[in-house]
């Protein structure tokens, strides 16, 4: 299975009766405040493009009511766009008819919710089944099916009980169990982890990146904490008021805030465990000195290593052992603290 | 204020109404016509009542003459199976054969197999129309109407329309309660079928649910406690009409309070209205304890 990226160009969103008659005033500079106060029409999502990797999590962080959930929502079409394209393996889900988009959601698309979103009246295994139920698979296929997935997210043995007996972290957990048993290509996660408590959200971040090792589909995952995002993100796109204000890898963010809304976010990041260590190595000159640190490897790591082996200084090498570059443990801790410049932006 | 009309011009004093020639024209058109609509359709109404009227009287026939023991124990059964309780089973009991030994087992069959048909109906044309009214706000707003109107018009009025279209007997008499006693089941499958969780829906829409599967796997599941309440009302509702209808040649307990009041016998009146009583409860009981085992899946919450 291969899975394909999401391309969504252009895309506006204007709720409201009579939303498609202001997305050319829009388009040339009406304001959100502006549009709901004259004409009582709220900016959903304006003039989004994003393309999400095929087969990597694909991040989109704002703050409640950036559209971010919006913004999950038309990738299988819950909510239609006002204007725009969202295409997946190169058609347009937006303009799918309605027996399309029903096998699209089906078999391509899965989806987990913040507030779990399980039928009451079902059991775990039951709940579980709900989406190849939906297709059509025959009982013994999907229950078998279900219950490797039951396994995987680690609730063997609750598969008869009701969402009800279970606690909120188990309950995501059967929440990810169905989106994965229905085997689709995009998995969308809105806010999957933002009602769990913060070391289940950990221990359920972990499961996720487990998974994706093996599984390789194109994750979209929403939230508002800035952590998760750079724990889980191949790619991070940031949303403010309908409006994406800067997209890339979470080291790119996190060292090139593109303004002060993002530089007041990324203060609070610690960096040691999101900056890479050839991201900030010297070239290398001369024959390289000190230990050997492999490429990736985060500052935090990389300190921690240099520091107990006793050694000032150090060379970064490739996958193959060869020296690329030169790092030295001040560089590293300079690295690692928040820049003035940031601090006194953000203030 | 009786002095202020003295000094008025009359039309100010007494409310102008029409004539009461005209009125009596109008009320004899409409009365006409309304007779001779139904004259000239009365056959494919006759055939159309007719599965009912057979319905209806191999249920009453079923239940008057099986012998007692057997209907009581299927009763019980019924109870017993329906609700889990023993309490109720045997209270269930105790009211059956004191009806019994009150003379009044057969009376008391009649109105059983009535009412048993009259819930059947008002289920089969309630949840149909409670599922399009949720489905459509405009259905919702068409219907809404009839039903306040069927709710609150007095029983006796629409006894009228209903003896002159279908004459007097058992199947007007049914026609009448199921009117009666439909309104609630439609209210409460629409209402729950309106409040399922829409975080759930849109769970179901995401994995590609067709209208018809959301509808068999989440609103009706969902619904269902409400539905379940639906149905108590329009039991209790038809229990309560039956005696009303007794006046359009519905047999059973109804009729025997109707010659009670006729005749002031008052020990009669009450030992049939207590068995009234005693089928309802018996009936809300079980349904409700019912109801309650269906939903056991919310009882046990995490702690």
């Amino acid at each position: 299975m291969v899975s394909h990226a999401i391309e969504v160009r252009n895309l506006y969103k204007i709720f409201g009766p009579r939303g498609g008659d202001y997305v050319d005033a829009v388009k040339n500079g009406l304001g959100k405040a502006e549009l709901n106060q004259k004409y009582g029409h709220v900016l959903g999502l304006r003039d989004i493009n994003i393309s999400m990797p095929a087969g990597g999590i694909m991040v989109v962080m704002g703050l409640s009511g950036s559209g971010k959930s919006t913004l999950i929502r038309h990738i299988n079409r819950l909510i239609d766009p006002t204007a725009g394209e969202v295409l997946y393996d190169g058609v347009d889900v937006c303009k799918m008819s309605e027996n399309d988009l029903r096998e699209f959601r089906r078999h391509k698309t899965a989806m987990v919710f913040q507030k779990f979103a399980l039928l009451p009246h079902r059991t775990v295994l039951e709940n579980t089944v709900y989406g190849l139920e939906i297709q059509g698979v025959g009982q013994a296929e999907r229950e078998k099916r279900a219950t490797q997935w039951i396994a995987r997210v680690g609730l063997s043995g609750f598969e008869n009980h009701y969402p009800n007996q279970l606690s909120g972290g188990m309950q995501q957990r059967v929440g990810l169990a169905r989106a994965l048993t229905n085997d689709a290509d995009i998995l969308l996660m809105d806010e999957a982890y933002s009602a769990l408590d913060p070391l289940i959200r950990v221990d359920m971040q972990t499961v996720l990146l487990d998974l994706q090792k093996e599984l390789k589909k194109t994750v979209v995952f929403i939230t508002h904490d800035l952590d998760e995002a750079l724990r889980l993100g191949d790619k991070i796109a940031i949303l403010r008021d309908g409006m994406v204000v800067q997209q890339g890898t979470g080291q790119e963010i996190v060292l090139n805030p593109a303004d002060e809304y993002i530089t007041a976010f990324v203060k609070e990041v610690n960096r040691g465990r999101v900056v890479n260590v050839e991201t900030i190595m010297a070239p290398l000159s001369g024959n390289p000195e000190g230990m050997p640190i492999v490429k990736g490897t985060v500052l935090e790591v990389a300190a921690r290593a240099m520091t107990s082996a006793n050694q000032t200084l150090a060379h970064v090498v490739d996958e193959n052992n060869r020296p690329v570059g030169a790092i030295s443990l001040s560089a590293i801790i300079s690295s690692m603290v928040t820049p003035t410049s940031h601090e006194a932006k953000a203030a | 204020m009786a002095g202020l009309c003295e000094s008025l011009p009359n039309f100010l004093c007494k409310f102008p109404a029409f004539s009461d020639v005209s009125i009596r024209a109008v009320r004899k058109s409409v009365d006409d016509g309304f007779k001779a609509l139904v004259r000239s359709y009365v056959n494919a109404i006759d055939a159309m009542v007719q599965p009912l009227q057979w319905f209806l009287n191999y249920l009453e026939r079923l239940f008057v003459s099986s012998p007692w023991p057997i209907i009581l124990l299927i009763m019980l059964a019924i109870v017993y199976f329906g609700s889990r309780n023993i309490k109720i089973t045997i209270g269930t009991a105790i009211s059956m054969l004191a009806i019994g030994l009150l003379g009044l087992w057969n009376d008391t069959m009649v109105t059983l197999a009535m009412v048993t048909v009259c819930t059947f109906i008002a289920i089969l044309v309630g949840i149909p129309i409670g599922i399009l009214m949720a489905r459509s706000d405009r259905v919702q707003g068409v219907i809404n109407p009839i039903l306040d109107v069927m709710q609150t018009m007095p029983s006796f009025v629409y006894l009228i329309p209903v003896v002159m279209i279908f004459g007097i007997g058992k199947v007007p008499g049914l026609i009448a309660v199921v009117i009666y006693a439909v309104p609630p089941m439609i209210r409460l499958t629409n209402l729950g079928i309106r409040l399922v969780d829409k975080e759930v829906l849109e769970a179901a829409d995401a994995f590609g649910s067709s209208g018809w599967q959301k509808l068999k796997n989440v609103q009706m599941p969902l619904a269902l406690p409400t539905i379940m309440a639906g149905i108590n009302q329009t039991i209790m509702m038809s229990l309560a009409m039956v005696v009303v209808a007794s006046m359009v040649g519905v047999g059973g307990l109804g009729k025997n309070v109707l010659q009670a009041i006729n005749n002031q016998f008052f020990t009669v009146g009450f030992l049939n209205g207590f068995a009234l009583v005693a089928i309802a409860i018996i009936f809300d009981r079980t349904s409700q304890a019912y109801g309650k085992r269906l939903q056991k899946h919310s009882e046990v919450i995490h702690g």
